[in-house]
């Protein structure tokens, strides 16, 4: 018979995040700090208008775009947080999960051969998206030495005649990172230079645990050249209601839609009414799951200084990445000694690009009952290697 | 220490009151000593009232019954609800007192007991007060959520292994 798989998927390696797991689930007394996604139940009011809507029949596809009333709730969205006009109409679509979102992104932008920019370590889906879309990733490695910070320097340096994109996602997974307003200018000016286009993911807006949270779409200049993706997964704690959005100029956007209406036609309908009460009636939930997170990001902190694991203070989304460098493996070699040895299963860096190796990356989406127990194990680990 | 951080401590140690000053001080970015000193005046105000073990009855081999009872009180001259209040809450069989605003004045849950005893405290010790008007007695049958944590049905992590 012949090979009936497509070559350009066989060519793209699998997520180095599953492996791991896959060996955790068989252990009964595993501790997993891997996962990444909330801890927290979806908020008992949004699931409660999930609910409403399948009593009153919602059942059928929503427009191709999203319900009218959603785009108009997430245009609102922004332009509290932002300052961003965006018309509700031409420049918005709910996708399933941000993630659609990306792959919408460059499926409608990216010509084969085109570049795109972006820096490393980073979420697992960009480089296997970009190769989808026939384009070609250019990973900008970055360090804890710098924060994880994208630098103008660093972006110049990875710009050739054929880059047409940058993309970048702040507060970062799996660094924790962030990019200040004052970080995003230079970026922002380089990026108009030599007239790229930004894709940026800001799934992990609303979890930022110094200053709020900038857009670079609201740079001067940078709004017709930004695709701005995000989601409710983070945020409002939905990630099983998949769903998410992008804002992009009209000629963008229009191409998107078209994409997203052959493949997708809609987003869930249940999801998106109930998203609009997320939208709407959520401040409160923010504001406590942020809190929440933030006193266990600093306990870890704390954990990680008291058995002198070096780690940057991210101060985003909800992960650590401490430096593991000291022991001279990699970060699955680690990894993997940790789970045989003390049952806790962490996310090797490497799995978020190569210049992740010295890295591993722990989330904090766990109980502070876990979390203790985890940097306790970790603490007698660490107190062995370093003891051979 | 300002009103934000002093409920930030409560409601850690509503959470769990056996986490220490030092991971309270590491959570809120506070000094162990400023977190120290906040417990200690919140507990000389009798903000904190103490640090109790929350017990889920049901699950041993107590077979005692809780009850919650409604009151009507007609006041005396001269004396308001909170002397008739002092007359109830001294018993101990009384576990929890409210004075309520509607169709009634008083809500008296009672200690676990046995329905005999139950009966026997409302109708000699509860009725007998001259104030009092009524009593209605309620028989908790199931208890669903108490010191707001789902008693039933407890969550398992449902987080399944993903690439993400």
């Amino acid at each position: 018979m012949r090979d009936f798989v497509c070559k350009k998927i066989k060519g793209i390696k699998p997520s180095g995040i599953r492996k791991l797991f896959d060996i955790a689930s068989e252990m009964p007394d595993a501790l997993s700090l891997g996962v990444g996604e909330p801890d927290f139940d979806t908020p008992w009011h949004i699931r409660d208008e999930g609910i409403y809507a399948l009593q009153k029949g919602r059942t059928f596809y929503t427009g191709n775009a999203g319900l009218p009333e959603l785009r108009v709730a997430i245009c609102g969205y922004v332009k509290k947080k932002y300052g961003l006009d965006y018309d509700p109409k031409s420049e918005t679509i709910v996708t399933v999960g941000g993630s659609e979102a990306i792959d919408l992104a460059f499926r409608a932008t990216l010509n084969s051969g085109d570049e795109v920019v972006y820096p490393e370590p980073c979420f697992v889906s960009y480089a296997p998206c970009v190769l989808l879309a026939d384009g070609v990733p250019v990973t900008i490695p970055l360090s804890s030495a710098t924060n994880f910070k994208l630098t103008a320097e660093k972006l110049e340096a990875a710009i050739t005649p054929r880059t047409k994109a940058l993309l970048m996602s702040y507060p970062n997974n799996p660094t924790g990172a962030i990019m200040e307003k004052k970080d995003l200018e230079p970026i922002a000016e380089v990026v108009k230079k030599h007239d790229l286009l930004v894709i940026t993911d800001e799934i992990y807006c609303e979890l930022t645990y110094k200053g709020n949270h900038a857009s670079i779409a609201s740079l001067p200049g940078m709004q017709e050249r930004t695709i701005l993706i995000n989601g409710f997964s983070k945020t409002y704690a939905m990630t099983g209601w998949r769903l998410g959005y992008a804002l992009a100029p009209a000629e963008i956007m229009q191409y998107m839609v078209k994409i997203h209406q052959f493949g997708i036609m809609s987003a869930p309908t249940v999801s998106q009414y109930a998203a609009i009460d997320a939208i709407k009636n959520s401040d409160g939930d923010i504001e406590m799951m942020r809190e929440s997170y933030n006193q266990r990001r600093r306990y870890l902190m704390a954990a990680f200084r008291e058995m002198e694991l070096p780690c940057f203070e991210p101060f985003g989304a909800f992960y650590v990445f401490p430096d593991i460098s000291e022991f001279g493996m990699t970060s699955e070699e680690f990894c993997t000694k940790l789970l045989q040895e003390e049952k806790v299963a962490v996310v090797p860096g490497s799995a978020f690009g190569d210049c992740g190796d010295k890295y591993v990356r722990i989330s904090y989406a766990y109980s502070l009952d876990a979390l203790r127990e985890a940097m306790k194990r970790l603490a007698r680990f660490v107190k062995k290697l370093r003891g051979k | 220490m300002d009103a934000k951080k002093r409920e930030q401590i409560l409601k850690l140690l509503e959470a769990d009151s056996r986490t220490t000053v030092k991971e309270i001080a590491t959570m809120l970015d506070l000094s162990e000593e400023a977190v120290a000193k906040g417990i200690a005046a919140m507990e000389k105000e009798h903000v904190i009232c103490g640090y109790h073990a929350f017990i889920n009855w049901d699950k041993t081999e107590d077979d005692k019954i809780s009850a919650l009872i409604e009151l009507k009180v007609t006041l005396q001259h001269g004396e308001g609800f909170d002397r008739i209040a002092e007359k109830i809450y001294q018993y101990p069989e009384v576990e929890a007192l409210y004075l309520m605003s509607g169709g009634y004045d008083f809500t008296v849950m009672l200690k676990k007991a046995s329905m005999k005893q139950i009966a026997t405290f409302v109708s000699t010790k509860l009725a007998a007060i001259d104030e009092v008007q009524s009593t209605t007695t309620h028989i908790i049958l199931a208890r669903y959520k108490d010191h707001g944590m789902p008693l039933v049905d407890l969550k398992k992590d449902m987080r399944q292994a993903i690439t993400l």
